[in-house]
């Protein structure tokens, strides 16, 4: 089964990049998620090793993913290695300067699961539909509260740096 | 004289064998039976548990259990993340425990099917035609031997201390955590120096209307003697409506099911170096009537929750 989400964000891939790129932040903006938890050495890029749960119906459901594609700031893909069949990507595109359009993908699946894998992929879409949408709102609210925190502190710094000694 | 390979199972699941036939009719065709039932009883061999089987039945219990039960599990973070353990829960639903079936789903998911994970079972669970499969998911029989070689692999390990004696009890006591006094699982953690967790269950004794044990009656048929079953219940329950014995299942009621999992306990760094048994038997009965009645007072209605 195959979930697509999408947002526009007021602010720039990099200014989103930023807290997709920090494994610590995600469990302030994943919902639904339980546990988002490095395992490996690396914390980011190509090879990181995640260990997350996501709460659908009656089951924590995930497992150890590990990153597969980390192209800053445009892509970053997941597969995992143990627990369900899943394959994640973040996929950035600025299509006007300043505003980034967030696009959030999770196919999921257990193979070899037969007639009540299929059901239980589709009964469980809108629970993972649901948690992938405010997902990406809570990732538009902290990123646009990044981008206006900064801004201020600029505009502050300006100011003060404008004034006469 | 090397024994049979009948009485080499019986003697591995726990039982004793060899005793002395009795001339009644009755009592030759009970012992046949019992006979038969225990040349079912597998070996515990733990190489039998199937993670890919679990991984593919995992829908399958997600289902079940998210749908029928609307089950609910949480503390799963209490268990410990890696090494033996040993999970104490309370047990209900007669001979069909729902519990056992949503846990073992939440387990599997949250720590992955890679960990080994063992319940033990009435040895009447396991010889039952039909339940092979409890085999693939790391269902052994319940005696102390088969409890320390799976905790000696490192294994995490549930055991339900309260048994047919906890899983029978009528549904006015459904809230009640009840061991009837049986403290081997106290001693098993302290020989193989594991953690307890009290894992607690509420709703599936409401599962059916379990109305009595019906110890008498099965004492009256020497069922205690010749099965080990010290327990005839008797319930109102679907498709049968008058059920005794429970013997083919019923089919549960969907009353919702929460469990939660509590923080482990370190007998020895709780208890001092020499626990005293009993002192632990009821500390770890309280802590998890506590959780009960906790988890109790948050139903509104029966089955609905």
């Amino acid at each position: 089964m195959r979930v697509v989400e999408a947002i526009e964000i007021s602010s720039s891939p990099e200014g989103v990049w930023e807290h997709l790129a920090d494994p610590a932040r995600y469990l302030h903006f994943m919902s639904g998620f339980t546990r988002w938890e490095v395992v490996s050495d690396e914390p980011t890029g190509e090879g990181a090793r995640y260990r997350m749960l996501m709460r659908v119906g009656s089951a924590e459901v995930g497992g150890l993913v590990e990153v597969v594609e980390w192209s800053e700031p445009r892509e970053l893909a997941w597969n995992s290695i143990t627990g369900i069949d899943q394959r994640g990507r973040w996929r950035l595109r600025e299509r006007v300067p300043g505003r980034t359009r967030v696009e959030l993908r999770l196919a999921y699946g257990i193979a070899g699961a037969g007639i009540f894998g299929v059901i239980a992929e589709r009964l469980a879409a809108p629970t993972v539909r649901g948690h992938l949408r405010r997902t990406l709102q809570q990732l538009k609210r902290h990123v646009e509260h990044d981008q206006l925190r900064k801004s201020a502190a600029a505009r502050r710094e300006a100011r003060a740096s404008s004034r006469p000694a | 004289m090397a024994e049979s390979p009948t009485a080499q199972r019986a003697s591995r699941n726990g039982h004793e064998s060899g005793e002395r036939v009795d001339a009644s009719l009755l009592r030759r065709v009970a012992r046949s039976i019992a006979g038969q039932v225990q040349s079912r009883i597998p070996t515990a061999d733990l190489d039998e548990r199937d993670p890919d089987y679990i991984r593919e039945s995992l829908p399958r219990q997600w289902l079940l259990a998210s749908l029928w039960f609307r089950a609910e599990v949480r503390g799963l973070g209490n268990v410990p993340e890696r090494g033996p353990v040993l999970l104490v829960g309370n047990h209900s639903g007669g001979n069909i425990t729902p519990d056992t079936a949503v846990f073992t789903l939440a387990f599997c998911a949250y720590f992955g099917v890679e960990r080994a994970f063992y319940q033990l079972a009435h040895n009447l669970v396991l010889s039952m035609p039909g339940l092979g499969f409890l085999r693939k998911f790391g269902t052994v029989a319940a005696s102390p031997e088969n409890a320390r070689r799976a905790l000696d692999s490192g294994a995490a390990l549930l055991v339900y201390p309260g048994g047919d004696h906890e899983v029978h009890r009528p549904v006015w006591e459904r809230h009640k955590v009840n061991f009837a006094g049986r403290k081997g699982f106290v001693r098993l953690a302290l020989d193989q120096d594991v953690p307890i967790v009290p894992v607690v269950a509420v709703g599936g004794q409401e599962t059916a209307l379990f109305l009595s044990r019906g110890e008498s009656l099965s004492k009256l048929l020497r069922l205690d003697k010749t099965f080990r079953l010290k327990v005839l219940p008797i319930s109102l329950a679907l498709p049968w409506g008058l059920n005794v014995g429970d013997m083919l299942g019923h089919v549960p009621l969907p009353a919702k099911i929460t469990i939660e999992a509590l923080p482990p306990i370190h007998l020895r760094e709780e208890f001092g170096p020499e626990p005293d048994v009993d002192e632990v038997y009821d500390h770890v009965t309280r802590l998890m009537q506590d959780t009960l009645d906790a988890l109790a007072s948050e139903r509104r209605f029966p089955i609905i929750g």
